[in-house]
C-alpha cells in the first residue's frame, strides 16, 4: 500500500466514523470516544479501527461484498497477518426491515462470508469465530434508509487472547 | 424481578358439572357463524353474579370484557337491563325483548370454609326462551380469574360453534431500554394482559419463544453477550431452563411437534441454515432440508404429518411445505413481495404468514395449498403471527420503528378484529398457549 492510498483510506474511515457518531446516542458516543482515546500505536485495537476499518456494509438481504468492502477486508487480512496474536470475533448484523429469525440467519451468513474471505486471504481460521446478532443490535435507529444501511454490517472485533474460544 | 409462583402456571381447576335447566328445551336460535366476515355482533347481557360480594362483580366484568374484545359480541349496557335477573329463576323473557339482547349470562359464586370457590353460570337464549348451557366449577381462590375465562369460553363456544380461547396465556418477549442495547426477557401473561410474570432474568437476550402444544414447556432462543444464540427450553412447572442439543453453530427458530415430543430447530451450517428435527427424549437429530440457502421458521401441521417453512432458496423469502420427514418440498407462496414466518392453524385450514412489500409489512392467511391469500392487517412493521388454540384469532406484533418498539395486536381470521393487547413495556414475538384446561373449556 502506498502512502497516498493509506492517507486516503484513513480519511475515508475517519469521515465514516464521524457520520456514525452523529447518528449514535450519547452513551454509544462515549464508548467510541473511549475506544479512540490515546495514540493509534501500531498493532493496537485503535490502529485497527482507525487505520484499517473494523466493519463492512451490505445491500438489503445480501451478503455480497461491495468493492469498498473488499478493500477493507483486504486491509483487515493484511493487518491480522502482521499482528498474529489477535483473536477475532466476526459479528453479523441485519437491519430492522426483515423478520427476526431470518435476520439471525442473514447475520450468520454475512459473518460467515467475512470469515471465509479473511481465510482466503491467509488468516488462520483458528483465530476466527462468528456471532450473529440478527437485527437485535442496531447502531442507528432512525426510520429511514440512512440508518438501515449502517445496520446491515459485519464487524471484525479484536478479542483478548482466550476470549470466547 | 417478580418471582414465579410456578404452581399457578399449571392447570388448577376441578372438574365441572352441568347446572340443571330451569326451562324446557326448544329450538335454539342463539348462534352466529363467525367463519365468514358478514355477520353482526350478537347483543348479549352479562348480569352481575350473585353470592360472594368481593368476587361476584369481578367475574361478570371479566366475562363482559372478554366477549366484547372478541369482536363477536355487543355487551348490553347494564343501565338498559329491564330486570335484575336471578340465578335461580328464568328471566322475564318478554321484558328483555325491547333491549335487543339475544343472550343473557347469569351466575353465582360462593366461597366454602376452606376458601375454595364454587362458581356456576347459565346462558339463556332470550329469543327462544331457553337455557342453552349451565355449568358449575370448583377451584382454589387464586384461580378466580380462570373461572371467568372458562365461563367466557363456554359462552363463546356455544354461540359461535368455534372452540374457546380465553382460558389461555400468551408468552412474549418483554423489551426495555434503548434500542441499541435492549433488554429482552421472556414473559407470560393471561390472554387479557393480566398476571404478567417474567420467566428469564434478562442477562441473556431471549427471542422467538414457542409454547409446546402438549407439555408445560416453552422453547426459545437465548443469546448471552458475545455468544451465538442457542435454542433453550424452560419448564413452566419447575422453572428449570436448559440448552437444547450440543451444536457448534447457532441454533434458532424452535417449534414443538403437536405431541410435544419433538422439536424443530434451524441449525446454522456455514452461511446456510437448515431445518432439523430433534427427538427430545433421545436427542437424536435428523436433517430435513439441505438447499444451500436459509431455511427457517418452520411450523407443523396440527396432525404432525407436514411442515410449512420459509426459504430464500429461490432468491427471496417464500413459503414451502414438505412432509414431516423432509420429503416433497414445494413452494406455495407466489404473490408479490416476500413471505415468511408461516404458522399452521391448529384448525388445519389456514397458514398465517408475514408478508413484506416495498410499502410495508402485513399479516395474512392462505390455504395450505397456497390459494385464497387474504391480508388481515398491515403496517410499517408487522410480524410474528401466532394462533389461538381455536384457529380463529392471531396475535402478532407491530412496531412503528425508530427508538420505539413492538406492541401486540390481536387479529381474527375474518379481518374484522384488530386490537391492541396491553403489555407493561414493548413486546414482541408472541406465542399463544394451548387451552390451560387441556381442551376441556368451551367444548
Amino acid at each position: 500500500m502506498t502512502d497516498s492510498t493509506s492517507i486516503a483510506t484513513t480519511t475515508r474511515r475517519l469521515s465514516l466514523l464521524a457520520v456514525t457518531m452523529l447518528a449514535l446516542g450519547a452513551c454509544a458516543k462515549d464508548q467510541l470516544a473511549d475506544q479512540n482515546r490515546g495514540a493509534a500505536s501500531p498493532g493496537s485495537a485503535r490502529d485497527f479501527a482507525v487505520n484499517v476499518g473494523d466493519r463492512v456494509f451490505f445491500e438489503t438481504d445480501s451478503s455480497d461484498f461491495t468493492s469498498s468492502a473488499i478493500q477493507t477486508l483486504d486491509s483487515q487480512a493484511a493487518w491480522l497477518q502482521r499482528y498474529p496474536n489477535h483473536l477475532v470475533a466476526i459479528e453479523g448484523h441485519a437491519d430492522e426491515r426483515g423478520t427476526r429469525e431470518y435476520n439471525y440467519s442473514l447475520g450468520a451468513r454475512r459473518a460467515q462470508a467475512v470469515n471465509d474471505y479473511l481465510v482466503s486471504r491467509g488468516v488462520s481460521s483458528r483465530r476466527l469465530r462468528t456471532i450473529s446478532y440478527g437485527k437485535e443490535r442496531p447502531v442507528a435507529t432512525c426510520n429511514d434508509i440512512s440508518c438501515w444501511s449502517q445496520n446491515r454490517r459485519a464487524v471484525t472485533v479484536l478479542e483478548q487472547p482466550g476470549a470466547g474460544f | 424481578m417478580k418471582r414465579l409462583p410456578l404452581r399457578l402456571l399449571a392447570a388448577a381447576l376441578a372438574a365441572l358439572v352441568a347446572v340443571p335447566t330451569l326451562a324446557p328445551p326448544v329450538r335454539a336460535e342463539l348462534y352466529i357463524d363467525v367463519r365468514r366476515g358478514n355477520f353482526q355482533p350478537i347483543p348479549i347481557a352479562i348480569a352481575d353474579f350473585g353470592g360472594d360480594g368481593e368476587m361476584a362483580p369481578k367475574l361478570a366484568g371479566i366475562i363482559a370484557a372478554n366477549l366484547s374484545r372478541s369482536g363477536y359480541f355487543q355487551v348490553l349496557d347494564r343501565g338498559r337491563f329491564p330486570e335484575n335477573p336471578s340465578f335461580n329463576a328464568a328471566p322475564n323473557f318478554g321484558a328483555w325483548k325491547g333491549t335487543g339482547a339475544q343472550g343473557l349470562v347469569v351466575g353465582r359464586v360462593t366461597r366454602d370454609a376452606s376458601g375454595r370457590l364454587r362458581a356456576e353460570f347459565r346462558l339463556w337464549d332470550l329469543m327462544a326462551g331457553q337455557q342453552i348451557v349451565g355449568q358449575q366449577y370448583g377451584t382454589d381462590a387464586n384461580s378466580w380469574r380462570r373461572v371467568a375465562h372458562i365461563i367466557s369460553d363456554a359462552v363463546f363456544s356455544k354461540i359461535t360453534g368455534v372452540g374457546g380461547f380465553f382460558d389461555t396465556r400468551i408468552a412474549f418477549v418483554d423489551e426495555t431500554g434503548p434500542k441499541e442495547r435492549r433488554r429482552k426477557r421472556l414473559a407470560v401473561m393471561d390472554q387479557d394482559g393480566a398476571n404478567v410474570r417474567y420467566l428469564t432474568p434478562g442477562d441473556s437476550a431471549v427471542v422467538s419463544p414457542r409454547y409446546s402444544p402438549a407439555t408445560q414447556d416453552i422453547a426459545y432462543m437465548s443469546q448471552p453477550e458475545g455468544r451465538q444464540p442457542r435454542v433453550s427450553v424452560i419448564n413452566l412447572e419447575t422453572g428449570a431452563r436448559r440448552v437444547v442439543g450440543d451444536f457448534n453453530d447457532m441454533t434458532s427458530s424452535p417449534r414443538f411437534s403437536p405431541d410435544g415430543r419433538r422439536l424443530l430447530i434451524a441449525l446454522q451450517d456455514g452461511g446456510n441454515t437448515n431445518i432439523h428435527v430433534m427427538d427430545l427424549a433421545s436427542k437424536g437429530t435428523t436433517r430435513l432440508t439441505n438447499s444451500g440457502a436459509i431455511d427457517t421458521s418452520p411450523s407443523y401441521s396440527p396432525d404432525g404429518s407436514q411442515i410449512v417453512f420459509e426459504s430464500d432458496r429461490g432468491g427471496k423469502q417464500q413459503i414451502y411445505v414438505m412432509g414431516a420427514d423432509g420429503s416433497g418440498q414445494r413452494r406455495i407462496s407466489f404473490g408479490d413481495g416476500s413471505y415468511s414466518q408461516p404458522a399452521w392453524s391448529p384448525r388445519g385450514d389456514l397458514i398465517a404468514f408475514t408478508k413484506q412489500r416495498p410499502g410495508g409489512f402485513a399479516i395474512g392467511v392462505m390455504r395450505p395449498d397456497g390459494s385464497n391469500e387474504r391480508l388481515l392487517a398491515e403496517g410499517f412493521h408487522f410480524e410474528g403471527p401466532t394462533w389461538a388454540p381455536n384457529g380463529q384469532y392471531i396475535v402478532a406484533f407491530q412496531d412503528p420503528g425508530g427508538q420505539s418498539g413492538g406492541k401486540l395486536r390481536m387479529i381474527d381470521v375474518t379481518g374484522r378484529v384488530n386490537i391492541a393487547l396491553p403489555t407493561p413495556s414493548f413486546a414482541s414475538d408472541p406465542t399463544w398457549s394451548p387451552l390451560l384446561g387441556g381442551g376441556r373449556a368451551g367444548q
